[in-house]
């Protein structure tokens, strides 16, 4: 469970890019975060990932308070959390499956089960015969699902994804879109921020709305409203 | 990637200290053996008794500096003297002795070896202030001027040392910042995945390790070779360390203390070059 009490964040000027920001997410949500331009929605993943620190309120994660986890534990937090970005972030020199498995060495799995679960999540999303490949031989779609399995192969309980299908083709962006809309009725807590409006559209999920780091609305089975 | 001028330097760095390292430690061992071949003499004042000797003898003795001594009387002298100057020929030393009885009567002495050459100045001292001495003779004077000059190939040899080891530190946390910057994203990618401090770290400080291992080995063995050959060509050339010190340390009783140290020094410093350089760059 996911619970912003209060949350404010301002950089070192202008306004803050997050107003004490009140927020639930219960297990096993999907939920679309949905704003302009500079509304705060990096902002916010960057808090729950705590790569930044609210200048004020809590974040509660499986109610452990962000703001109370002493740096050395940092890493052993963020084992809960998977991330997705706009650019994917893979490694250029290596395959496909090396990037994927590159996550779960980081968390010092044994090569035995690093062997056993990086071809079943490449294989869930549907890169069963592109092991070999380079990030440069494959589409965007295929990048951003090679992006995924990378996230998802350490089983995370939440999943984030900051503008997942901002640089794919409305073809790709619905099929990564079904793919977390499955990873997410196998279990997973899924938080999806998009400024895409077609495709918050079609998926009918909660919707929080920002503007200019306030939540204008927060609606279930929401649809996409410009400001 | 190691860095070429990073393990170059190191080796210079090792190198030299090598170098100065057997240097001082063969001043040394030539200053211990010093210490035991040479020692002091102390005369009598003319016509002294044998009592006043013998007391002289054993205030002496009674000094903790003392290692051993031995009484040589004036006919012992003149028979060492004789027999050194005018070998096999009894009628020249008769000659010279011109019907006198002993033309070294005066040179009766100790011979006093004292356990540390630095403790040899304070004997003097006490002895030129017994009644009945006339005068100590001290070869204090060479090895005076050898342990001044190995102290003084100390301090270069720390100052020159000193210098490469900044250099050395410098360019092995030049190397790993690099490394640092060419690997960033992945780094940013693998904290997010929830890479422990430690794992993130290892690699640069055991590429700093690695980088000051390299450095350290080249030079070692290369001084090893040189040194066996320095040894040679100096005993060939300068019999006369034979003669008044008991030669030049072997190479191996050298090389058993420079090789470990020498190998600790260039890991700790690819240590301290690393973990310096992660420190400002690799913050969580
Ligand atoms: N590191 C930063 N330093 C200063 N200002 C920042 C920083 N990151 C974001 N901002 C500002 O905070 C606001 C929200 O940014 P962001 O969370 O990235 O919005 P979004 O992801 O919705 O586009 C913007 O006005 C942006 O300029
Ligand atoms: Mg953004």
């Amino acid at each position: 469970m996911i619970v912003l009490e209060g949350v404010t964040k301002s950089y070192e000027k202008g306004l803050p890019a997050l107003s004490n920001m009140d927020l639930k997410i219960e297990d096993g949500e999907f939920v679309f975060v949905v704003g302009a331009s500079g509304s705060g929605k990096s902002t916010f993943i960057k808090l729950l990932l705590k790569e930044i620190e609210p200048t004020e309120g809590r974040i509660l994660i499986d109610n452990q308070d962000l703001t109370k986890i002493k740096r050395r534990n940092v890493p052993i937090f963020r084992r809960k959390l998977g991330v997705v970005f706009q650019d994917f972030r893979l490694l250029k020199d290596r395959t496909v499956y090396e990037n994927v498995a590159f996550a779960q060495r980081v968390i010092e799995r044994p090569n035995r089960v690093i062997k056993r679960n990086v071809p079943e999540v490449l294989t869930l999303m549907g890169l069963a015969n592109k092991y070999k490949s380079l990030p440069k031989e494959l589409s965007g779609g295929e990048q951003q699902r090679v992006a995924l399995a990378r996230a998802l192969v350490n089983k995370p309980s939440i999943l984030l994804a900051d503008e997942p299908t901002g640089n794919l083709d409305p073809k790709n962006s619905i099929e990564i879109m079904r793919l977390l809309d499955e990873i997410n009725a196998r279990g997973t807590t899924v938080v999806v921020v998009t400024h895409n409006r077609e495709i918050v559209n079609a998926m009918r999920k909660r919707v929080v709305r920002l503007r200019k780091g306030v939540i204008m609305s927060d609606e279930k089975e929401g649809v996409y409203v410009e400001d | 990637m190691f860095s070429f001028a990073s393990i170059a330097t190191m080796a210079a760095c090792i190198f030299m200290f090598g170098l100065f390292f057997s240097i001082v430690m063969n001043f040394t061992y030539m200053l211990k053996s010093i210490e035991t071949n040479v020692g002091v003499t102390v005369f009598f004042e003319e016509g002294l008794d044998q009592a006043s000797i013998d007391m002289i003898g054993q205030q002496i003795a009674g000094r903790s500096e003392v290692k051993t001594m031995n009484y040589v009387s004036a006919d012992e002298a003149w028979a060492s003297f004789s027999e050194k100057y005018f070998e096999g020929n009894e009628a020249a030393a008769e000659g010279f002795r011109n019907n006198k009885d002993n033309p070294l009567a005066n040179s009766a002495h100790y011979e006093v070896f004292v356990n540390k050459i630095e403790e040899q100045g304070n004997l003097v001292q006490y002895i030129n202030s017994l009644d009945g001495v006339r005068k100590v003779e001290q070869a204090q004077q060479a090895t005076a001027t050898l342990s001044n000059m190995n102290k003084l190939i100390a301090l270069v040899s720390i100052v020159i040392i000193l210098i490469l080891l900044a250099v050395s530190i410098f360019l092995i946390s030049n190397t790993v910042s690099v490394g640092i910057s060419v690997r960033k994203e992945e780094i940013a990618i693998m904290k997010y995945i929830g890479a422990t401090n430690l794992f993130v770290r290892l690699p640069f400080v055991l590429e700093g390790i690695i980088i000051g291992l390299i450095g350290a080995a080249i030079p070692l063995v290369a001084l090893y070779f040189l040194y066996q050959k320095a040894v040679e060509y100096i005993m060939e050339r300068f019999s006369i360390i034979n003669q008044y010190v008991s030669g030049l340390l072997p190479v191996n009783s050298v090389f058993a203390v420079l090789i470990p140290v020498g190998l600790i020094l260039g890991m700790g410093i690819g240590f301290i070059g690393s973990i310096f350089t992660i420190r400002k760059h690799l913050k969580v």
